[in-house]
């Protein structure tokens, strides 16, 4: 390792840092918050028994789960343009990732309604209050207590799976250090950069997590 | 003032409420009694809408509903007018004692924030809980959750309260400070219906008692006439089982599995109030 190539990582690590910023850690923030939101309708969809809703519910889940999520981002951004929908890198991304998401967290999220004793539900009934109502203020916001700890490892997972959007062409942390290294031909070096940058990413993911497990558990 | 005339409830192939009809009046403590099984649980719970009834009608002052089916706007209407308490407390895990206590108000009632807490502190503080208004349910004792319960069940004022099993889920120790919260509510004159296995409860804080088996009333009476003079075969040995297994010495115990009748004469174990 001569100085030449310790100048060009100093220079890159800021860009590539700089990359994540601007591109993978919003992925993930979009892609997470939408996917959790489809997550916790499709758990809802499935406890208050909404009869066609639920069968949807399970074909979305089931076609998820099955297929290669590479594929999936093939056919929203190379695909869909064949038949007149057009999306950019950054949306098509967001959208394969969310409903990944939202297919993976939903069983999570289910369960985790489901830990809620059902007493509490029935108080709420009492209480007057809606099944829906009940909902918002007293099961789901225990349940996302009970399902932090599966949901930040999802979102960690999430980080880790933006470099997937590589292959269409989204100019993330994976494919800036390709740019750089193809002028240079420091491949090793710079994607083992590019390692260091997820590795950072999600250390401080990690330790967020920690924090905020604590915080809530002194909440209750 | 409540009435429930000819309740019928299946589950599968059982009948546990058999036809039961029941009449409380204004300022009434009716305490169900009866062995497990015989359908306590499923009556509360058909009067409370949590449980459908397969036939059965429910009156409550001016007003009567079916109690299979009932509009949504009814059901809100009446719930306001009921209270119920859990046998395992079922408070919000993720609300304040507090906060409890005011859910109903402030999310059923749309009751602005500061009005629904007055009333909130006011009912805590009558249970005695002034002290305990900002902790949540897991850090109260048993007894102090159902408290907190019993709050809530009052929070709308209701004209008729639902018990079931109010301490059967607690330490012994902590039966005590829930049974003085509920008497000294009958003796403000609180209309409330309590399923309980408390013997001495019945007798001392109950009006009138009725005895269930296999999903019928077996028996109802004043509590006085219900314990001191009870009418049916069943009811005196019920009454005389449990008055005495309690307090019993283990051989005695025994003795009244093999049905020897030599039995001492009522020996009551007085509940901590
Ligand atoms: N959800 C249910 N599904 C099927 N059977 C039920 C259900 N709930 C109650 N039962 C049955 O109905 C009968 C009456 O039950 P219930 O809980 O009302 O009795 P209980 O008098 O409250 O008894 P305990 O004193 O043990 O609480 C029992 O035979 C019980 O097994
Ligand atoms: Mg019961």
């Amino acid at each position: 390792m001569n100085e030449r190539i310790i100048t060009e990582l100093v220079e890159s690590f800021g860009k590539l840092f700089m990359v994540g910023l601007r591109v993978t850690i919003p992925l993930t923030l979009a892609a997470f918050s939408t996917g959790l939101f489809i997550a916790l309708m499709v758990a809802l969809a499935q406890i208050a028994r909404v009869p066609v809703l639920r069968r949807l519910v399970r074909v979305y889940i089931w076609i998820i789960r099955c297929t290669p999520m590479i594929v999936q981002l093939f056919i929203v951004y190379f695909g869909l343009p064949t038949i007149g929908i057009k999306f950019n890198s950054f949306t098509s991304a967001w959208i394969v990732m969310s409903l990944s998401i939202g297919a993976y967290c939903s069983e999570t999220v289910r369960a985790a309604i489901e830990s809620v004793p059902v007493g509490q539900l029935e108080a709420c009934y009492c209480d007057g209050l809606t099944f829906w109502q009940a909902m918002v203020h007293v099961i789901v916001p225990q349940a996302l207590r009970t399902a932090f700890p599966p949901l930040s490892n999802s979102i960690i997972g999430l980080v880790k799976d933006t470099s997937l959007a590589y292959s269409v062409a989204l100019v993330e942390i994976l494919a800036t250090a390709q740019r750089i290294a193809a002028r240079t031909y420091d491949y090793f070096w710079l994607y083992l950069e590019a390692g260091l940058i997820y590795l950072i990413f999600c250390s401080i993911l990690t330790v967020a997590q920690r924090k905020a497990e604590a915080a809530l558990e002194r909440r209750r | 003032m409540l009435r429930l005339q000819n309740v019928y409830k299946k589950f599968g192939d059982t009948m546990v409420l058999n036809n039961v009809s029941l009449d409380v009046n204004q300022g009434d403590v009716v305490a169900i009694l009866g062995p497990s099984g015989s359908g306590k649980t499923t009556l509360l719970r058909c009067a409370g809408y949590l449980t459908k009834a397969d036939s059965g009608t429910l009156t409550i002052s001016d007003k009567q509903y079916d109690m299979k089916k009932i509009s949504s706007k009814d059901l809100r209407e009446y719930r306001r007018r009921v209270g119920f308490v859990f046998q395992n407390f079922n408070l919000y895990g993720n609300k304040t004692a507090l906060g409890n206590v005011t859910l109903g108000l402030r999310v059923s009632q749309k009751m602005p924030k500061e009005e629904a807490e007055e009333i909130g502190k006011t009912l805590l503080e009558r249970v005695g809980l002034g002290d305990r208004m900002d902790f949540y349910p897991s850090k109260l004792s048993g007894g102090q959750q159902q408290r907190v319960a019993i709050a809530r069940a009052l929070a709308t004022n209701p004209e008729v309260v639902f018990f079931d099993e109010p301490t059967s889920a607690l330490d012994p120790e902590l039966t005590g400070e829930v049974l003085t919260v509920i008497k000294q509510l009958a003796d403000e004159g609180r209309t409330m219906i309590v399923v309980t296995h408390e013997m001495e409860f019945a007798r001392k804080v109950a009006t009138r008692v009725v005895f269930m088996e296999e999903g019928e009333i077996v028996e109802e009476n004043t509590a006085r006439e219900f314990f001191e003079n009870p009418q049916k075969e069943r009811t005196k040995e019920f009454i005389h089982k449990s008055t005495t297994w309690a307090s019993m010495t283990e051989e005695e115990q025994a003795a009244l599995e093999a049905g020897a009748d030599a039995l001492p004469d009522v020996i009551r174990h007085d509940a901590d109030f």
